[in-house]
């Protein structure tokens, strides 16, 4: 049986050139042009997906090094006809301008807010041990690896905020 | 059918005021904005093409000098290897911004670290990038190519010079004066989508779905390089992953794909990498800026010195305007100002947003508050008694001035404290906290522009020009004008833009976009207009079409009779330019702490206060006032070009070492837009947004560190070295 990786729930065969990163395999190999590719280099965030629950940066880690993990991709997130509550905030705070660290963005921030949940502390965060809000110095704090050039960091926060309070984190 | 309107004459019709769909301005969230967040809008790099190849290119290692040898067999024995691309034809560095014409050809002759010299393409990404690495090439390097400004004799840019009057004799009598320079570092545009293109080639013509922002001058520079007609040619750019001016001329990715396409016979996509896209694309010139400012007693200024020195390549006509709103911002009769360009060989110069105020306005309104300081008066009071009644240089009227109001009423909305007061006035635990305002101002452009609206038999319309949409909104203020002037709710008008099939727009550049094209759409629209209102029998100007319906309750559909109608509109700026001056006015005020310890600054919060004419839609132009915004915090602390003074190579070319602002540099930010219309600015009377939120904030937090902690730094950026250096000790 052949090596596979899971995305959005559909499992797919490991590439045959080890060099291929996540990031190329989704963009490539898989079409999923939705995760971008801003720097390669894990210094913009725009390649942001999820693997098993965590945000990571899919161009800093190799497509063969993921048998077996259940990738989430914007595309896994929502869609035009039923976006997520994230996209949708994002949507309608004007969350973006370009639209091209969106993704990125947005997958980023889900998984965010489940870290925050879980109380993983911050470099924003008062105590080590104790629950952590979804303040805005956190939310920023947390979301300063995904880089927007058009500006937008202030209707992100907006957004997410938004979206933290409907989920009463 | 195309109807033509030139604008010779102020129009104080405001006719998008006259109309009744109240769609005109509105917060709208962006049509395209689905597609946006949900990863379904397809960038450059990203259209499903058939058997493409993968192409990356191979820059020089050396400054100045030749390629003697490309060994290609060198890598074409490498698996996937398909060619190495050395044309002629390959430009080696970007196009200037309206240029209309190739940039500089001929790879082999190198003038920059970093210039693109040829091109390996291979089956894979993978393949190619691995081959490229290891082309092997020769060079002949001339030795000892200038790379700082202050080692050439530099060039007086004529058309700037400005002598009026004596300063020097002013300077002697003023009550009060400064003499100071300023320094800014190099910018990079650092757009979030490197440039990409794939290019395809039919053996006839030649189809580039790119990364631009100006298809309507693109399209003139390909063909020119690759010595095709124009009507061969078509670029696709439907979405932009960011522009800042990186993107107005056609850039190497672009014109090296096309040559590959046409010389294999098969698509070829290239992408540059982060590192090529600054080291060879654009940067903003650093400046040297000094100020000469006399002024009465009262604070009135009497002269007004301002002389800079830039830098570009051999050969490139750009020289980064920094003395642009200095020529009419404030008052002074005796005048003198002056910019020089050093010719160095560093990569090229070009266009980041906003050109010449960027860092002109910085350092002026530095130079400003060092002034007000001096005389002990409110800085926002000193900008007050110094805005001129015309311009100062060429005693033209202004189409339309708010920087009073925006001073005023920034000042009152941020809770501005008039002062007297002396820096190094609030400490909190290790953290000086201060306050710091400026002024802004960015001159307005438009330029010529087509687009075609057509009403369709079922009572939607459908806009179509090749003008782009690089993040600025333009998808959905052109919907909101045809809504607001046909009847339409926006959700029933399609638009299609950044292709060079449809009618040639003003591309996007300058803040001029949404003036220029939104002006062609209007004009179409008023076309339709008069013809539906012929039918109707109602006069046009009378004619009320919202939701669909006349007055007279004629429906839209009734009234197309089952057939679509198209006009086109065509917007020319006219002689209106040599009578006005036009600019768009703003203030900025700063809270910011700085650490006693590390020199850190970080923001506190930040307001601006724009006068731009009327606003499209009020949710897409407060997004553009808070990306100025943003961008004037990383040019005020952390943005700089380094530059290796032994190769002149950019030493931080990528993301990690060149400092644009992340989210938590950003503090909730305010906007306020103080509304006007500008008759002289367009037909529409909107004016350029998309820049003037840079243009002078840096200053608003500069002067903050000074208010907070007493370091007065004439260097941007102010990094805690710099900071910790001019703090004075406890």
């Amino acid at each position: 049986m052949a090596e596979t990786i899971s995305i959005n729930g559909t499992a797919h065969p490991i590439p045959d050139d080890p060099r291929i990163t996540l990031l190329d395999f989704l963009r490539h190999d898989l079409r999923l042009t939705g995760t971008k590719k801003g720097c390669d280099h894990g210094q913009c965030g725009a390649c942001t997906v999820i693997v098993n629950g965590m945000r990571i940066n899919s161009c800093l880690t190799l497509a063969a090094m993921h048998e077996g993990d259940e990738v989430t991709t914007i595309e896994g997130l929502g869609t035009p006809d039923a976006p997520s509550p994230m996209q949708r905030a994002f949507l309608e705070n004007d969350g973006y301008q370009c639209g091209y660290c969106t993704p990125g963005q947005i997958c980023s921030a889900t998984a965010m807010l489940g870290e925050i949940a879980n109380g993983w502390p911050s470099d924003a965060s008062e105590t080590l041990d104790g629950p952590i809000e979804a303040t805005g110095d956190e939310i920023r704090e947390r979301m300063s690896g995904n880089l927007c050039r058009c500006g937008a960091y202030a209707n992100i926060v907006a957004a997410i905020r938004g979206v933290a309070a409907e989920e009463g984190a | 059918m195309s109807v033509h309107f030139k604008q010779d004459e102020p129009d104080t019709s405001n006719r998008l005021d006259d109309m009744k769909q109240g769609v005109i301005g509105a917060p709208l969230p962006r049509v395209e904005g689905m597609a946006k967040v949900t990863g379904t809008a397809p960038y450059a790099a990203e259209y499903p093409v058939e058997n493409c190849a993968e192409g990356v290119l191979v820059t020089s290692t050396i400054t100045r000098g030749e390629v003697t040898r490309i060994d290609k067999d060198s890598v074409l024995s490498m698996p996937g290897v398909i060619a190495v691309i050395d044309d002629e034809r390959l430009i080696t560095r970007p196009a200037q911004g309206t240029a209309n014409e190739a940039p500089q050809q001929k790879p082999k002759s190198v003038s920059y670290w970093g210039q693109p010299i040829a091109l390996v393409v291979a089956e894979t990404f993978e393949q190619a990038r691995d081959a490229a690495k290891h082309l092997k090439v020769e060079y002949r390097e001339d030795e000892g190519a200038p790379l700082s400004p202050d080692a050439v004799e530099p060039e007086e840019q004529e058309g700037e010079t400005v002598h009026q009057g004596d300063l020097a004799h002013a300077m002697a009598q003023a009550a009060h004066s400064v003499d100071v320079t300023f320094t800014t570092k190099g910018h990079s545009s650092a757009a979030m989508e490197p440039h990409a293109a794939i290019a395809q080639w039919d053996g006839e013509c030649l189809t580039v779905h790119a990364s631009l922002q100006m298809l309507n001058y693109n399209i003139t520079e390909l063909a020119d390089a690759v010595g095709l007609a124009e009507s061969k040619v078509r670029l696709i750019s439907r979405f932009v992953g960011g522009g800042f001016g990186s993107k107005l001329g056609i850039s190497e990715d672009v014109v090296s794909a096309s040559l590959a396409a046409m010389q294999l016979g098969r698509p070829v996509r290239v992408v540059l990498s982060r590192q090529q896209v600054l080291q060879c694309i654009m940067r903003r010139s650093e400046t040297t800026q000094r100020f000469r400012l006399a002024a009465d007693e009262n604070g009135r200024l009497t002269g007004f010195g301002h002389e800079a020195l830039v830098s570009n390549l051999p050969g490139e006509s750009f020289a980064e305007p920094v003395l642009q709103s200095s020529h009419f911002l404030y008052a002074g009769q005796n005048r003198e100002l002056m910019l020089k360009l050093a010719r160095i060989h560093r990569m090229t110069a070009g266009s980041v947003r906003a050109p010449g105020e960027a860092v002109g306005m910085p350092a002026l309104e530095g130079a400003m508050d060092v002034l007000a300081r001096k005389i002990g008066i409110d800085p926002v009071e000193l900008r007050l008694r110094n805005i001129p009644e015309d311009n100062p240089e060429e005693g033209l009227p202004f189409s339309s001035h708010k920087l009073a109001e925006c001073l005023r009423q920034g000042a009152e909305a941020f809770g501005w404290d008039p002062g007297p007061r002396k820096p190094r006035h609030t400490r909190e635990g290790e953290w000086w906290v201060g306050t710091g305002m400026a002024s802004a101002a960015r001159v307005h452009n438009v330029g010529e522009a087509r687009a075609r609206v057509t009403l369709k038999a079922d009572g939607t319309a459908l806009v179509e020009t090749d003008m782009t949409d690089i993040g600025t909104g333009t998808y959905t203020i052109l919907a909101q004008i045809a809504g607001e002037m046909l009847g339409l709710d926006p959700d029933k008008v399609l638009v299609e833009l950044g292709d060079t099939r449809h009618p040639r727009g003003s591309g996007s550049g300058g803040s001029w976009g949404a003036a220029s094209t939104g002006s062609a759409v209007y004009v179409a629209c008023t076309a339709l207009r008069e013809e539906l209102a012929r039918r109707a029998g109602i006069a046009e100007d009378e004619l009320d079409l919202s939701n669909g319906r006349t007055q007279t309750g004629q429906t839209l559909t009734d009234l197309l009779g089952g057939k679509d109608m198209a006009r086109e509109g065509h917007y020319e700026p006219g002689d209106i330019a040599a009578d006005f001056t036009a600019s768009g006015f703003g203030a900025f005020f700063a809270q910011v702490r700085v650490n006693r310890f590390t020199g850190e600054t970080r923001v506190d919060r930040m307001l601006g206060a724009f006068g731009f004419g009327r606003v499209l839609n009020h949710k897409t132009a407060r997004s553009q006032c808070i990306g100025g915004i943003t961008w004037s915090i990383g040019a005020a602390l952390t943005e700089a070009l380094e530059f290796d003074p032994r190769d002149g190579h950019l030493v931080n070319c990528d993301l990690a070492e060149y400092h644009v602002p992340v989210n938590r540099d950003v503090p909730d930010l305010e906007v306020l837009m103080v509304e006007e219309r500008d008759p002289a600015a367009s037909p529409i009377q909107a004016k350029g947004i998309g820049e003037l939120g840079m243009c002078g904030g840096a200053a608003a937090i500069g002067n903050a560190i000074f208010d907070a902690s007493g370091a007065r730094i004439f260097d941007y950026p102010m990094t805690p070295d710099r900071v910790l250096a001019t703090m004075p000790v406890d």
